[in-house]
């Protein structure tokens, strides 16, 4: 004991002989606050020259102009509006047009993205050969490059509404857009509706005392096509006895231009087909990566204990390699969504293209524009991240 | 004898063959129904894309010709005198034609400096680096704007095309280099508040699409310094995308990092080695090692994103090709495609250059630790 005392008296005695900003914690304290120093300079500095900038401009600061007349058009509008209203309007109408397209986006190159990274890792030589050239070609050349190509060189070389391409299915494709026929609901569809729902609830509740009634006796039911005859097969009963509720209006020539039915237009089409495309990609990569990290021995022994390859696939690989792919696949849909400001490019008016473009150039007022287009990426992000995090713990491996 | 007749009937056909290319067509493309079938839409596929490329781009393609009436004939494919009219415009943008020896010498420089550098079997890394790092950037930046030497002073806002392009990816990434080491070792930091400001201004900037960042770099960093002070459109843009590539590229070297064992840390520490001898010596040039595929696949991201300096004005290689396929003299219905396909084609050789040389550099890392 008296000798560990005297050490420690001898390492104290040394430190206190030793200058104090030699010691690590000191040293600590005094980089942060330089850092906190720098910084906090720095900052000041720029509101600083930035409030003597605008001034000189005349342009005040805050947020008053929000409620300012926008009086321009957006082309896109899902949410009423038109160009008497404010331009806190014009705000929500470009991020309606953002989740829009990039929620379609998300769904389109997930699907073209799975099916192209199991193309990848086919049996089939010429198939998995095709798949690589897609992700190899695709990958390497700039997003934007391949939505001017998209706006430019494809669909604003369409022919003009007098020679249009029809679609299958009442439909017609030309410099305009794509003009596609619109569902009208008469009377009784809410009764088709609300069937869907009932569906939908029912085969939950099958799902459940499906797996419960397997847990206590080990017997199995076919949940999927149950589901599917629920969801599906009734309501469209229901639909046909109720003598087919639903009507579609065509869209038809008249003049130099479709009148009825609904409009994509070529904006939002170039920009729809460029992420999904683009981002498919990177997508297919993941796939292929996360199925090729499964173990082989996880799909042997899932054989050999008698699982079909179906259900070798269903229930085992297919479950690991999700947990490979969903971190990666998180950060592509948030790079799909970033990317979806590169509509400002071709004209589609998301919210970079109507916020940070011509309500800046109406008003001046950039410092907050900037701020509020970014304060909208950031939340998009940081809320999808936290959710992430949420969704690995729960999926993470549980190791014994 | 009878037995034996039976027998010698009953003997089995003898094994298809396991070899060969008819055998290697039935295991690969025949092995099932569906697999057939999908070899034929696939063979399908292939022909179409194939075919429909040969078409546009040589049987029915345009090769002569001094404007673009030469390409509006019905069904005209690719029309290619606007390359090659154009194909200076391309690489140089509105560079004066008499300094564009200029260019063509850093290209030279460059792929001198670079080529021994990224071939691992050519010895002098050391002097290579310090050329290619040190050296080469001094002597581009006199060549290239001039305004000493005797050489003419080129205004920035002249450059244009691949130059734009190449000059803002290698001078983002290498301007980035610093500030991304910084942050990542901020990130890894046991100070707090050090902690605190690399994480928010990582997450803040790969939280934002680039786009915004460039729009705060073209109309907020005026409002930013002191009143009368301006700079160069280009000089915005290069802050702009520097920033926003240390971002990325700091948690690339976070995850090298990470990778190096703690016992590299602590025997260093034991030496008696500073904090600056500890990463300088020790740390970093492992983890930088490590994570070059990192870094190239960061660098490619960047070289496609440059494309997007077209947004705030400047014309990179996209922006200029955009900016011909609108001229009326070369108006076509072919002529914005052409010009797509070729800048695609340019950015593709570069990109997918860069994307083999990085799997190759991840192999011979990973044939290291097979050892």
């Amino acid at each position: 004991m008296a000798v560990i005392t005297g050490e420690e008296g001898r390492t104290r005695a040394q430190q206190a002989r030793a200058p104090f900003f030699y010691r690590p914690e000191v040293r600590q304290v005094i980089y942060q606050v330089v850092l906190v120093v720098v910084l906090v300079g720095l900052f000041y500095a720029l509101i600083d020259n930035t409030a003597a900038n605008l001034r000189k401009q005349n342009i005040a600061s805050g947020f008053g102009f929000v409620d300012r007349t926008a009086g321009f058009d957006i082309s896109q509008t899902l949410i009423d509006y038109n160009s008497s209203m404010t331009y806190g309007r014009a705000f929500l109408v470009g991020l309606v047009n953002t989740l829009v397209v990039a929620g379609l986006g998300i769904v389109a190159a997930t699907v073209l993205g799975f099916v192209i990274g199991i193309a990848r890792l086919s049996h089939n030589w010429l198939i998995a050969r095709l798949a690589t050239v897609y992700v190899e070609v695709i990958r390497n050349i700039p997003l934007l490059l391949q939505l001017f190509f998209w706006y430019f060189a494809v669909l604003k070389a369409l022919p003009p509404p007098r020679q249009s391409l029809t679609v299958p299915g009442g439909g017609f494709l030309n410099v305009r857009g794509l003009y596609l026929p619109s569902p009208v609901p008469e009377a009784g569809f809410e009764v088709v509706l609300a069937t869907i729902l009932i569906g939908v609830a029912a085969s939950l509740a099958v799902g459940l005392w499906a797996r419960w009634r397997q847990r206590l006796t080990g017997q199995q039911f076919p949940v999927f096509w149950t589901s599917l005859a629920l969801i599906v097969a009734l309501p469209l009963l229901v639909h046909v006895l109720l003598g087919s509720p639903l009507a579609f209006e065509y869209p038809e020539l008249k003049g130099f231009n479709f009148q009825g039915g609904m409009v994509l237009q070529p904006e939002f089409l170039a920009l729809l087909l460029g992420l999904s495309v683009y981002t498919a990609s990177f997508i297919a990569e993941i796939v292929r990566a996360g199925i090729q990290g499964v173990s082989k021995g996880q799909k042997e022994a899932a054989l050999a204990i008698g699982l079909t390859q179906g259900q070798s696939l269903r229930l085992v690989v297919i479950p690991q390699a999700m947990r490979i792919i969903i971190p990666p696949l998180t950060s592509q849909f948030l790079n799909l969504t970033k990317n979806s400001s590169l509509a400002v490019a071709i004209g589609y008016p998301d919210l970079v293209s109507v916020w940070s473009g011509t309500v800046l150039n109406q008003t001046g007022q950039a410092v907050e524009v900037i701020l509020v287009t970014m304060g909208v990426f950031l939340s998009i992000s940081l809320i999808t991240s936290a959710f992430m995090n949420w969704f690995n713990r729960r999926m993470a491996l549980v190791e014994r | 004898m009878v037995a034996d007749t039976d027998v010698a009937t009953e003997v089995e056909a003898p094994p298809r063959n396991t070899v060969g290319p008819i055998a290697w067509i039935r295991s690969n493309l025949l092995s099932s129904w569906s697999n057939a079938v999908l070899t034929v839409l696939g063979l399908y596929l292939t022909y179409q894309v194939v075919s429909g490329l040969i078409h546009w781009g040589l049987l029915t393609a345009t090769f002569t010709g001094a404007d673009g009436s030469v390409c509006t004939r019905e069904g005209a494919g690719a029309c290619w005198p606007f390359i090659t009219a154009k194909f200076a415009q391309f690489m140089y943008g509105r560079y004066p034609e008499t300094e564009r020896w200029r260019v063509d010498l850093v290209y030279i420089l460059a792929i001198a400096g670079l080529v021994p550098l990224m071939i691992p079997r050519v010895p002098g890394k050391f002097w290579n680096a310090i050329y290619v790092f040190v050296i080469f950037p001094v002597i581009a930046f006199f060549l290239l704007i001039g305004g000493a030497f005797g050489l003419l002073r080129i205004d920035t806002a002249l450059w244009g095309g691949l130059l734009v392009t190449l000059v803002v990816a290698t001078v983002g990434i290498a301007g980035s280099f610093p500030l991304g080491i910084l942050l990542a070792l901020g990130r890894r930091s046991k100070m707090p508040i050090v902690r605190w400001v690399s994480v928010g201004f990582i997450e803040f900037v790969r939280g934002v699409p680039l786009i915004t960042v460039l729009f705060m770099a073209s109309v907020m960093l005026p409002l930013f310094l002191p009143p009368g002070v301006t700079f160069d459109k280009l000089l915005r843009a290069l802050i702009g995308v520097s920033l926003f590539s240390a971002a990325y590229l700091a948690e690339v070297i976070r995850g090298g990092l990470q990778a190096i064992p703690r016992g590299q840390f602590e025997a260093a520490e034991a030496l008696g080695l500073s904090y600056g001898q500890r990463m300088g010596l020790i740390v970093l040039p492992q983890a930088l090692k490590l994570v070059i595929p990192g870094i190239v696949n960061t660098f490619i991201g960047l070289f496609k994103d440059t494309s997007l300096v077209l947004i705030i004005g400047l014309f990179d290689l996209l922006g200029i090709v955009q900016l011909n396929n609108a001229d009326s003299k070369w108006f076509s219905p072919t002529t914005a495609m052409t010009g797509y396909v070729f800048a695609a084609f340019v950015f593709w050789i570069f990109c997918f250059g860069m994307s083999r040389y990085s799997q190759m550099i991840e192999r011979r890392l990973a044939a290291g630790d097979r050892r």
